[in-house]
């Protein structure tokens, strides 16, 4: 793995009956799924529930004590697929992933299982990545939950719910023979909290049983007819089971209050914020006492038709609060309330923000129009937050001051080096198409870089570059990661280019990890991983489907080299795809490794040397044309205190941690001679102290034997300033 | 609900990627939970840990009887305590409403990290950072802020144990200091650097606010240089003070020093000479504001960058105990410096003898095979003997330099440049004055150095279409400061386009109404589209 340890996570797993849990929300779903007894867990990396599979790899002792198998998928696909164990054997079984753009990947596998139906308990733990810092398309998971007949929980983001939904997710499949989707949106999945822990349980039925013991049932297999006959089963059975079970377990949660002809239906997600906006109107406490009732949707599908009218009748209006679009909710309580005759107002998305996250301030300002309009008078003195800064003058003035940050390379990342070539590149050739995909390096589509024109999904940069494989002046360029590589980049970006005889160039950003998600091992991977089979190269792969043109570069950091054969490739007249593999390791991961290691070196007295950039201050012009070549976070400006410059010069801060780019950059691009490398040499030999006093003898003597003949004035600022 | 109505504390976290938010929100909740505290924190890792603005949210309150229900995200005006790892990202706060008058209490650290945008403008792309200071102070219920940066650097460690020294010391949450050192030790990870930058936070939000007093600047220092040249260098300064008017001598006095750094004291005439001229033409008005202006910028011109001058600065003592300092080697410890040099024909020609330079590069014989050799990275040891003496040739070349092509092109750009200054200088001082700032354009090596240099010449050619407006000292500030807003030049084109279509002089047009702003914002690049793209 990435050289990162998650032991104080794994023993949090082995807590027992009665103990008190305090961790993260993720962390105590992995513990609720060795509480339920299962039996197997596969998943793909990615916020937020990449926490969720780290713990689980480095967990092995604890999963093979009680006879769990885990697998790290190779996709959400493969993840989503590992759960026809549960198909015939009743034996737990979960998959998690990143949502919806892993669901995305994985629902021919979801729908596949949902269509046959499962005997033990299939739970998908989907971690919903929507909202402020999602780094993917907003959508919602919902509309899977529908289109395959799949249960959907949204529990009470607090981890007392969140674990019982794990449990009641298994229950729920099992008493329905379908596969539940729980959905837990990012803040939920990083929260802190707490919850008394049962004892771990091993599955009564394992994989290696079942394996022993293989059974099937032609009628759970997805083919005629025995699929006509699953669709009827789907809502002539199994839908009637899960509102049943729904009801008997009070899966949904009502809380009264005294304010009862009015109520708030809601997506138990939202729950905490919408009590902390009645809380803010003086209408509930922080303990949740609501003097509006409420009900709370722990499983937004199915919806329960007789709890809903029953919550609505009586009541004059009510509140959806329902997060995301389109309004599948909304719709939803329309239709059932008509159709038991109750005319209940419905207030939803017409106060509330058709799209995007329900915010504090959105929840605020929603639940705060609701009462308004149907209970004047109830609410508290309402301060709206937004008035009383608004008249402060030098509050507005910030408008036009305070820079956007947008994310960008780490320092020294090894892939800042390859966007600076490909800049160079096209600087000289002009400007090319490309074509992103998902990774660290879609960074490059903003500032300094501001390269690349789309991304279509992980893996998919090469096939979204395939309607552009015709003749022409120019080629089109892709680039893929080594994560999106395995992903299924191998078959959709590389083998689909060599089938269609593509002659474009497909650029492969290899750091050794899937390092976005935060750096977990690969096939590629080079680093020896006890559990998993590491250490095939993507050269292999690339040529194994038939590709002739391949470089591989193992230094990234190289930029000239880089420029030069990012050019070959655009202008050979080689046919056929034009592949090159850029290699270079993580710089977080591999800072993680070497960092300690060398302070335990220099401690110990063992010669080591380390090394940092620099920049002379009084040869820097301040044109920051390195930086617009590089946008590292250690290459930063700095004021001089000098009544002659206008401009700040550039400045390497103690950040950096010498990875070449800037220098490299300055050679390949002739900037300026600005730049330096210096290395420290800890822990000298004799010979080589000796040697470099000798020299340094000798350099100051002709130093001082010029500054006779010329006069030097250091500027000082008695005089200046 | 008679009772007494509970609240949570609320706690927002602001920080820039990999600055420790994350640790100060676990100390946080860690601290809360060990004083019987109930606490709750959350944040949205992922992307925006890699260098971009995260947020982090914790809540907390005396532990009950019964479970809470705490918010997983601040509501703009319901935030108790808002700390900001970075200036800027107190700004950010204060914009989204997490800072309110009526209670928050703002602690930030006072340093900038700058983003992107600000470090990549062609010119000084940086934030006001004043700006945010005074909206801090009438955003907040209070204020406090320190370098945190600073502290940690000292201290050898991160920006969040200082911070959460600030948190303690400012007396944000109801808990002793011990407490709060109590959670630095419990984490076990770098304790004593954490605790000694704990402590510096702490002192640096409750002690006396140090009297502002600019850091202590090192005298001027003369070094070397013959009897002779020494006395000649006195007596420009002497002439400097006798005959310029008293509010140009500090920065004729920097001018002075510059040139004669750069080449010698009689080269310190020769800039006090062409000073001299323009002063004779300064009316004293505004501090003598055409005669500082000249003696920055005529400076800037004469002291330009060469191969000469990069050679001799990189060959200085006080330049390697400099980057000593930088790295942090001792005196005595071996230390390696490797130079990032890219020489073109086009440096070798400039250093040469003007004829001999401009015979070669006019020659296609001579030019291209001696193209092959010289243009290309080298990378030079400047620690070891032979790099040094390479470097130390190069910086000698200084006694030839007046011959060098270099000099006579640099000299007769300067004459025409001054020229145009002059001529102005009688009717319209305030466009002499915008004229003599152009000189800020030119800077870099290579190909920065020619595309300043032509945004300069596009600046100034366009002097001949303004002849007879009132404004023109306005539409030149306007062309240089569009010509800094982007590498590619595109502004100022913009700009220069829109010149052609202003209406005819008639003397009440004040500038092109389309100043700096309307171009687009100054500091802020766009995500998704830079101006960067070629």
């Amino acid at each position: 793995m990435a050289e990162r340890s998650f032991k104080r996570e794994v023993e949090k797993l082995r807590l027992g009956a009665g103990e008190e849990f305090r961790g993260e929300g993720i962390l105590a779903i992995t513990k609720a799924l060795l509480q339920c007894g299962v039996g197997y867990i596969g998943g793909y990396q990615g916020a937020p529930i990449s926490h969720l599979m780290d713990v689980l790899a480095d967990a092995k002792p604890v999963l093979d004590e009680l006879g769990v198998h885990f697998e790290s998928s190779a996709s959400e696909a493969a993840a989503a697929a590992m759960l026809a164990a549960s198909v015939h054997y009743p034996i737990r079984g979960a998959a998690t992933w990143k949502s919806t753009v892993g669901t995305n990947v994985a629902s021919d596998a979801l729908a596949n299982l949902a269509s046959g139906g499962v005997t033990g308990g299939a739970l998908i733990i989907i971690g919903e990545d929507y909202g402020e810092g999602s780094s993917i398309m907003q959508e919602r998971s919902h509309a899977f939950a529908m289109k395959s007949q799949i249960w959907l929980l949204d529990p009470r983001p607090n981890l007392p719910s969140i674990v019982a939904a794990v449990e009641n997710g298994f229950s729920l499949s099992e008493a329905t023979n379908t596969p539940v989707m729980l959905e837990v949106r990012i803040r939920a999945c990083h929260v802190h909290g707490r919850f008394i822990t049962r004892d771990n349980r091993p599955p009564p039925m394992t994989v290696a049983q079942a394996l022993e013991q293989p059974r099937r049932d032609p009628n759970r297999v997805v083919l005629p007819p025995a699929s006509y006959v699953q669709e009827q089963e789907k809502v002539n059975q199994r839908w009637p089971a899960a509102l049943a079970f729904i009801r008997e377990h009070r899966l949904n949660e009502t809380f009264d209050g005294d304010l009862n002809d009015i109520g708030i239906i809601l997506q138990g997600g939202m729950y905490n914020g919408v009590v902390r906006a009645l809380q803010s109107l003086d209408l509930a406490s922080v303990f949740g006492d609501s003097r509006v009732p409420l009900h709370v949707l722990n499983v937004t599908y199915p919806l329960v038709d007789q709890d809903l009218a029953g919550f609505c009748s009586g009541k004059r209006a009510v509140l959806l609060v329902e997060e995301g679009q389109p309004d599948y909710l909304e719709q939803a309580l329309n239709a059932i309330l008509r159709k038991h005759g109750v005319d209940t107002e419905v207030y939803g998305k017409n106060i509330l923000p058709k799209a995007g996250e329900y915010t504090a301030a959105a929840l605020h300002k929603g639940v705060s129009a609701f009462i308004q309009s149907v209970q004047p008078g109830a609410a508290g003195t309402a301060q709206t937050a937004d008035k009383r800064n608004a008249g402060v003058q030098a509050v507005q003035l910030l408008k036009d001051v305070v820079p956007q940050r947008p994310v960008g390379f780490c320092t020294g990342c090894p892939e800042r080096p390859i966007f600076s070539a490909l800049k160079l590149s096209q600087q000289a050739l002009g400007e090319h198409h490309v074509a992103c995909d998902i990774g660290c390096h879609l960074f490059s589509i903003l500032p300094p870089f501001n390269i690349g024109a789309t991304t279509m999904g992980y893996g998919l940069g090469p096939a979204s570059a395939s309607a552009l494989n015709v003749k022409a002046g120019k080629r089109a360029i892709s680039v893929m990661g080594d994560g999106g590589f395995w992903h299924n980049g191998l078959t959709s970006g590389i083998g689909n280019a060599v089938f269609n005889e593509s002659d474009d160039v497909i650029l492969i950003v290899d750091n050794y990890y899937s390092a976005a998600t935060g750096g977990q091992d690969l096939l590629s991977s080079r680093a020896a991983n006890a559990q998993r089979s590491t250490r095939h190269p993507i050269e292999s792969a690339v040529r194994g489907v038939g590709v002739k043109w391949v470089r591989h570069i193992d230094h990234t950091y190289n930029v000239g080299k880089m420029r030069d054969t990012l050019s070959e490739a655009l202008t050979t007249r080689a046919s056929g795809p034009k592949v090159i593999i850029a290699s270079s390791e993580c710089m977080l991961n591999r800072q993680r490794r070497e960092k300690p290691l060398m302070r335990q070196a220099i401690d110990q007295g063992r010669r080591t040397v380390r090394q940092k950039f620099g920049v002379d201050e009084d040869v820097c012009t301040g044109d920051h044309a390195c930086i617009r070549l590089s946008g590292c976070p250690s290459l930063t400006v700095k004021h001089l205190n000098d009544p002659l410059r206008d401009d700040p010069v550039a400045h390497v801060d103690q950040s950096c941690v010498a990875c070449g780019n800037c220098g490299e950059v300055a050679e390949a691009a002739v900037l300026c001679p600005s730049f330096y490398r210096a290395d420290v040499v800890h822990n000298p030999g004799r010979w080589e102290s000796a040697v470099a006093r000798w020299r340094a003898r000798l350099i100051s003597a002709l130093q001082r034997r010029r500054a006779q003949r010329w006069l030097h004035i250091e500027p000082g600022l008695e005089a200046g300033g | 609900m008679a009772e007494a109505v509970v609240k949570p504390l609320t706690i927002a976290v602001l920080a820039v990627g990999g600055q420790g938010g994350g640790v100060l929100s676990n100390w946080l909740v860690t601290l809360a939970e060990a004083n019987g505290w109930r606490a709750q924190n959350t944040s949205v890792p992922g992307v925006a840990q890699r260098t971009g603005a995260t947020v982090y949210y914790i809540e907390m309150l005396p532990e009950t009887e019964r479970e809470p229900v705490l918010a997983l995200m601040p509501a703009p005006g319901e935030v108790d305590v808002c700390v900001a790892a970075e200036l800027m990202e107190a700004g950010r706060a204060i914009q989204r409403g997490l800072v309110s008058p009526d209670r928050t209490l703002l602690i930030a650290s006072s340093h900038r990290a700058y983003s992107l945008s600000e470090k990549a403008a062609p010119g000084d792309g940086r934030a006001d950072a004043g700006a945010v200071l005074a909206a801090g102070e009438s955003a907040a219920q209070r204020f406090v802020h320190a370098d945190m940066a600073a502290i940690a650097e000292t201290t050898g460690s991160v920006i969040s144990a200082a911070l959460f020294g600030a948190i303690a010391g400012a007396g944000a949450l109801p808990f002793p200091r011990a407490a709060f050192e109590a959670t630095i030790e419990r984490g076990g990870v770098g304790v004593a650097p954490s605790l000694a930058a704990f402590a510096a936070g702490f002192d640096a939000v409750t002690g006396r606010p140090e009297a502002a007093k600019p850091p202590e600047s090192p005298p001027r220092r003369l070094q070397g240089g013959s009897e002779e040249e020494r006395r000649r260098y006195a007596a420009a300064c002497e002439r400097l003070r006798s005959r310029f008017p008293a509010p140009a001598h500090a920065m004729l006095q920097a001018g002075l020093d510059a040139v004669v750094d750069f080449q010698d004291a009689a080269y310190g005439d020769e800039y006090l000479d062409r000073v001299g001229t323009l002063a004779a033409a300064d009316p004293g008005t505004n501090d003598c504001e055409l005669t500082t202006t000249a003696a920055k910028y005529v400076s800037r011109a004469m002291a330009y960058d060469d191969v000469i001058r990069v050679a001799e600065l990189k060959t200085r003592g006080t330049r390697s105990a400099r980057v000593r300092e930088d790295v942090g080697a001792a005196v005595n410890q071996p230390l390696r410096v490797t130079e990032f040099m890219h020489p073109r024909l086009e440096e070798m020609c400039a250093t040469l003898p003007a004829r001999l330079g401009q015979a070669i590069e006019g020659s296609q014989w001579l030019a291209r095979p001696l193209r092959r050799v010289i243009d290309r990275g080298r990378r030079v040891r400047t620690d070891s003997l032979s790099g040094f003496v390479l470097m130390n040739a190069l910086a000698g070349l200084r006694r030839w330099r007046r011959g060098s092509l270099r000099h006579r092109r640099e000299l007769q750009r300067m004459e025409s440049w001054l020229d145009l200054v002059i001529a102005r200088a009688e009717h319209d001082r305030e466009a002499a004055v915008e004229i003599l700032k152009c000189q800020r354009l030119i800077k870099g090596y290579s190909g920065t150095h020619t595309r300043g240099t032509g945004k300069y010449a596009k600046v100034l050619s366009a002097l001949s279409r303004l002849d007879g407006r009132a404004d023109t000292a306005v539409l030149i500030r306007e062309l240089r400061e569009a010509a800094l807003r982007d590498e590619a030049g595109d502004a100022l084109d913009a700009v220069l386009a829109t010149l052609d279509r202003a209406p005819p002089p008639d003397g009440s047009a004040t500038g092109l109404g389309l100043g700096v702003e309307s171009i687009g914002p100054r500091r802020r690049v766009s995500n998704m589209r830079g101006p960067y793209t070629t």
